[in-house]
């Protein structure tokens, strides 16, 4: 069977993943100092027995695909450039030196929604732009997340008359967060509860929660 | 503005078309007959306000007639206004618009977008106007929000202490 490494931890060990199961896992440790199909010629050959056990413990991380797939999209995920009132403002403090968003791996604000994976609804919305927000929110590459931001476009806030909408209204929002507008901490908090939502479960997902399985984009001839 | 003088001076000058004359405040008004509008705005024209800087529209409820449409023009080498104000009722809120180029008499432009806003509103309908559409309600929106018997809407917001007093929606 053939092996790909995809990831290495040190001299001489690696971890594999299995292309039947598409499971990641590693080498024990004799496999591992035998040689087998590493590369790589330092390795300790004179280990023996505990030490030898201990020497590889602390050299491989044992994982599954989903967890690390979902460990490189929650530290990496590409916002929308979109502000719809003054909300915007704090958001784009959160991507400036004082909160800087950069730190999280959050700062590539992409300009087209076909780049995105996130879209934060920083303001209101009202009746007449909400089919332009879905159709941006449509255009989206999947797996896709939504943050609202601020009391407008969670609950129409000081606003609560004819003219808006709420956001949950017309598309599947994962997290809400409140303010008036929030300070960028409070985005800031709000992204990296999104990040552990997609970290710890990622199959809590929109679809699961909006009851929408059978809506995922297929591919022509897929 | 003109002194309480001049604006009677200037309401005389137009006749039967004026119906009052209101000096409040520094703030020269004419109260007209809607007919007569354009005429009304062709001779404040002449007399220098060639500029429409607003147009809007007022609900009086529950006053009658309820409608009022405000037009403030503006003397811009004499850094002078003066508002003409008309009245209209409910069941014919209708009046000529104030855009389109008439012979013998120029339109002003400015009325363009602010008698749809108008319109949009709070549902005077302008003669004559060339696009009279919604402006900044979506097209099958339904009627006239800033009318003060319209609904304000909005839906209660959830919170805890009313999470369940409130109707949900069945999906």
């Amino acid at each position: 069977m053939k092996r790909e490494p995809i990831a290495g931890a040190g001299a001489g060990v690696g971890v594999r993943v299995d292309p039947e199961t598409l499971r990641v896992r590693t080498l024990n440790s004799h496999q591992l100092l035998r040689g087998g199909d590493l590369q790589g010629a330092n390795q300790p050959a004179h280990l023996e027995g505990t030490e030898l056990e201990q020497y590889v413990q602390e050299r491989v991380v044992t994982t599954t695909l989903d967890t690390a797939v979902a460990w490189a999209r929650s530290n990496s995920f590409f916002p929308l450039a979109f502000g719809l009132a003054c909300c915007a403002m704090e958001q784009f403090h959160a991507a400036g030196p004082r909160m800087d968003i950069a730190r999280f791996g959050f700062e590539a604000f992409r300009a087209s929604p076909r780049q995105a994976d996130l879209i934060i609804l920083a303001g209101r919305v009202s009746i007449k732009m909400a089919p332009i927000i879905r159709r941006l929110y449509d255009q989206m590459l999947e797996p896709k997340w939504a943050i609202s931001m601020g009391a407008c476009c969670s609950s129409m806030g000081v606003f609560n008359n004819y003219a808006l909408v709420p956001s949950d209204k017309f598309m599947p929002v994962d997290v809400h967060v409140p303010g008036c507008p929030p300070r960028p901490e409070a985005l800031m908090h709000g992204v990296l509860k999104l990040r552990k939502m997609v970290q710890d479960d990622p199959d809590m997902s929109w679809r699961e929660r909006y009851g929408a399985s059978g809506t995922e984009e297929v591919l022509p001839g897929a | 503005m003109p002194d309480a003088t001049g604006l009677e001076l200037i309401g005389q000058e137009l006749g039967d078309a004026v119906l009052d004359t209101v000096f409040f405040r520094e703030r020269a008004t004419l109260v007209i007959d809607p007919p007569s509008v354009r005429r009304v705005l062709a001779g404040l024209r002449e007399h220098g306000y060639s500029f429409m800087a607003s147009l809007h529209g007022v609900d009086y409820y529950p006053e009658e007639p309820r409608l009022g449409v405000i037009y403030e023009l503006l003397d811009m080498s004499r850094v002078d206004r003066i508002a003409v104000k008309l009245r209209l009722p409910l069941d014919a809120a209708e009046v000529d618009s104030a855009m389109p180029d008439l012979p013998q008499d120029p339109g002003w432009p400015t009325a363009n977008h602010q008698e749809r806003e108008v319109y949009d509103m709070f549902g005077v309908v302008f003669r004559g106007h060339p696009d009279l559409r919604r402006i900044l309600m979506p097209e099958d929106y339904e009627g006239h929000p800033q009318r003060r018997d319209f609904p304000l809407g909005g839906e209660p917001v959830l919170f805890t202490f009313n999470d369940t007093d409130l109707p949900r929606s069945s999906a």
